[in-house]
């Protein structure tokens, strides 16, 4: 049995390490490829953009959501904003309204039928050459859409592309964590653009081509998880999708531990439905880093993590069960016993150890690299440690939870998990 | 802005290149600090026997004089900590490590060394001492891991109890000897003291009750036990008593 732990946790680690390393490799090898846009950034023309914002039950946010896309540096007549109201239960669709100008902002309401349908409503009613989604929990820096579309402009090839987000005023440790997290993705998104192994085009101001939907077609329900199936339909056909690491969104992130176990069980879920519905591109070379890389390493990092947390709930249980048996044998002098004197023997030098912290230094230097482009500075914080910390203790249980719903195929609703987030 | 490059083939073998050096540093560092490790407890049980056989030698030569001056047990700490480094190790590396398995050997032959020269001390110079030779198993005894806590409170409370304890299963012709020379079976945990030994798992009073003689080198009230080491299955010996006055006398003389 040890034997076969032993394998598995050497499995995962290497794993691990591997795909840290080959961020890292690509980030030594592309860090001058990272575009910096300078601040009076000029495009040689300015295309046309529709951005979607589908809201349901949203009347705290939107209009900081809406507000944000009205100051987009960029030439007014050029934007379209289309605001829908899934079937709001509180006055969403009445804010929305009153931003209805009848010209280049316009509000929709519609029967509740989920975001996909949302969107789908305003790919249907959209005459632009782009086509970009803002979700009302987000807003945006307003350079956000020149720079993205400069990415468009350079590559005629690029299909999509990808901000960086970033956690607004994160103001509890749970939030500081999830910042940790957002900066991380920072990094390891660009790296997988420079890759072209994006197998998600965040919800919050990813922007496409028109071809990508008149190609592809709409978006689907795809699990509650539409931005990441509309990801690997890209992949499918070899649209590339890159990031734009300096076109920032911010977004408010949940502020308690039930709202993000929440938030992160439909994404899990999602990632583990869509992995299984688009199984056929898993390993094929054809299909490139996403179906080599990202999918792979999503997969193992699912298990890994449930893995390592088990490992650790069996020890805790163990220690537990050792004292119980050294209370019932000779009482409770037994709890006041300090164990092993400290010294050098006594430390652990199994090689899972050396592995475990080369493996959290390389996380650490990831979320450094992602700062570095994100704020421009390497800043190291305690918040880095909340976020290892509370990571570790909670992430096995929506990955569980979110394997388990798999199975038995329970989706958790995105209206219910807004009504939860919102409210 | 730059191209896709999914099917770099010679990135992803560079990469593994690099996280197997990773690895295998990794290995290697671990594999040359528990070899560190295994030398050190290699060294202590070198150091063990000398003392042990100087001690001998000096006993021997000593017969006709006083028991002040024999200094036989100033290797009880260092048999004490070597107990824990070697369950430290066991636990670590295994139990069927071969390297584990001739270090438990070597500290059950300085065991049995001890009991025996202790023995003699002891019935020599009028030491109040008791001995518990303990035969434990690692597989599938969970009476004896009671046994071993037990085993290590006990000799907390009555630092003069000597508790020697074997693994019964180890491939050794001394312990052999002991377990036919006692007559233990293969019912285990057994103690074995003054002789006699007893199969199963016996608690602190039972033991007390068993043998009320342990009241007669109960610890002084004032007297801090300088320290405490529980062990999952090898209580260690200890002589402190018993040895703080004969070295005490050595030290006046």
């Amino acid at each position: 049995m040890s034997l076969v732990y032993t394998i598995i946790f050497y499995m995962f680690s290497f794993i691990s390490v591997y795909v840290q390393i080959f961020f890292l490799l690509t980030f030594l090898e592309k860090r001058h490829s990272i575009v910096k846009n300078p601040k009076n950034l000029e495009l040689a023309r300015y295309p046309t953009v529709t951005i979607a914002v589908p809201c349901y039950n949203e009347k705290d946010t939107i209009v900081k959501t809406v507000e944000s896309l009205l100051s987009l540096d960029y030439p007014k007549d050029k934007i379209t904003i289309f605001l829908i109201d899934d079937g709001s239960k509180d006055q969403t669709w009445e804010i929305l309204q009153s931003f209805d100008n009848g010209k280049n902002v316009r509000a929709f309401h519609k029967e509740n039928g989920g975001k996909h349908t949302a969107l789908n409503l305003a790919l249907k009613k959209y005459t632009s050459e782009f086509f970009g989604c803002l979700d009302a929990d987000s807003f945006v820096n307003d350079q956000a859409l020149k720079r993205i579309i400069k990415y468009f402009e350079l590559d005629p090839k690029t299909m999509a592309v990808a901000p960086s987000i970033v956690v607004y005023n994160p103001k509890n440790i749970l939030q500081s964590a999830q910042k940790v997290e957002y900066d991380m993705a920072i990094y390891t998104k660009k790296m997988l653009g420079f890759m072209g192994g994006i197998h998600v085009t965040p919800g919050p101001f990813s922007i496409f081509r028109r071809k990508v939907f008149d190609d592809l077609g709409n978006y689907h329900k795809a699990h509650n998880t539409e931005d990441q199936e509309i990801a690997l339909r890209m992949q499918e056909h070899k649209y590339k999708i890159d990031h734009c690491p300096d076109a920032f969104v911010y977004t408010n992130t949940p502020n308690s531990v039930i709202k993000l176990y929440r938030q992160r069980l439909r994404w899990i879920y999602g990632f583990i439905k869509n992995l299984i519905d688009y199984r056929r591109l898993l390993f094929r070379k054809k299909h490139g880093a996403v179906a080599l890389f990202t999918l792979p390493s999503g997969i193992v990092s699912i298990f890994g993590v449930i893995f390592l947390s088990l490992t650790v709930v069996i020890n805790i249980i163990k220690f537990i069960f050792t004292k119980v048996i050294q209370i019932q044998t000779i009482g409770f002098s037994s709890l006041f016993h300090l164990g092993y004197k400290f010294e050098w023997f006594f430390i652990n030098t199994k090689a899972a150890l050396f592995l475990s912290i080369i493996l959290y230094i390389l996380v650490i230097i990831s979320v450094l690299i992602g700062r570095k482009m994100s704020e421009g500075k390497v800043t190291f914080s305690i918040s880095i440690l909340y976020f290892i910390i509370i990571y570790s203790v909670i992430a096995p249980f929506w990955m569980l939870r979110a394997i388990y719903n798999a199975m038995i195929s329970k989706e958790s609703s995105w209206t219910f998990e807004r009504r939860v987030v919102k409210n | 802005m730059h191209e896709h490059e999914p099917n770099d083939w010679k990135k992803y073998v560079i990469v593994l290149f690099i996280t197997s050096t990773i690895f295998i540093s990794g290995l290697w560092l671990s594999n040359y600090l528990s070899n560190k490790k295994i030398d050190q407890l290699k060294n202590i049980e070198d150091k063990i026997s000398v003392d042990l056989m100087s001690s001998e030698t000096q006993f021997s030569l000593l017969q006709e004089l006083s028991c002040k001056d024999v200094s036989t047990t100033v290797l009880s700490s260092e048999l004490n900590s070597l107990a824990d480094k070697i369950t430290f190790s066991e636990n670590n590396m295994g139990n069927d490590d071969s390297n584990v398995v001739s270090l438990k050997k070597y500290y059950s032959l300085l065991e049995i060394k001890d009991y025996l020269l202790m023995k003699k001390i002891t019935e020599r110079c009028g030491q109040k001492s008791i001995f518990i030779l303990y035969f434990y198993k690692n597989d599938k005894c969970d009476a004896c891991t009671k046994q071993g806590y037990v085993l290590t409170s006990l000799r907390e409370k009555y630092p003069n109890l000597r508790v020697y304890s074997f693994d019964y299963n180890l491939d050794l012709s001394s312990i052999k000897a002991m377990t036919s020379i006692y007559k233990v079976s293969d019912n285990l945990p057994a103690i074995v003291i003054n002789g006699k030994v007893y199969n199963g798992f016996k608690t602190i009073e039972e033991i007390e009750k068993t043998f009320p003689e342990l009241e007669t080198i109960k610890k002084p009230e004032d007297t801090e036990v300088k320290k405490s080491i529980p062990v999952k299955k090898k209580p260690v010996i200890t002589t402190e008593s018993t040895v703080a006055p004969i070295i005490e006398s050595i030290n006046k003389n």
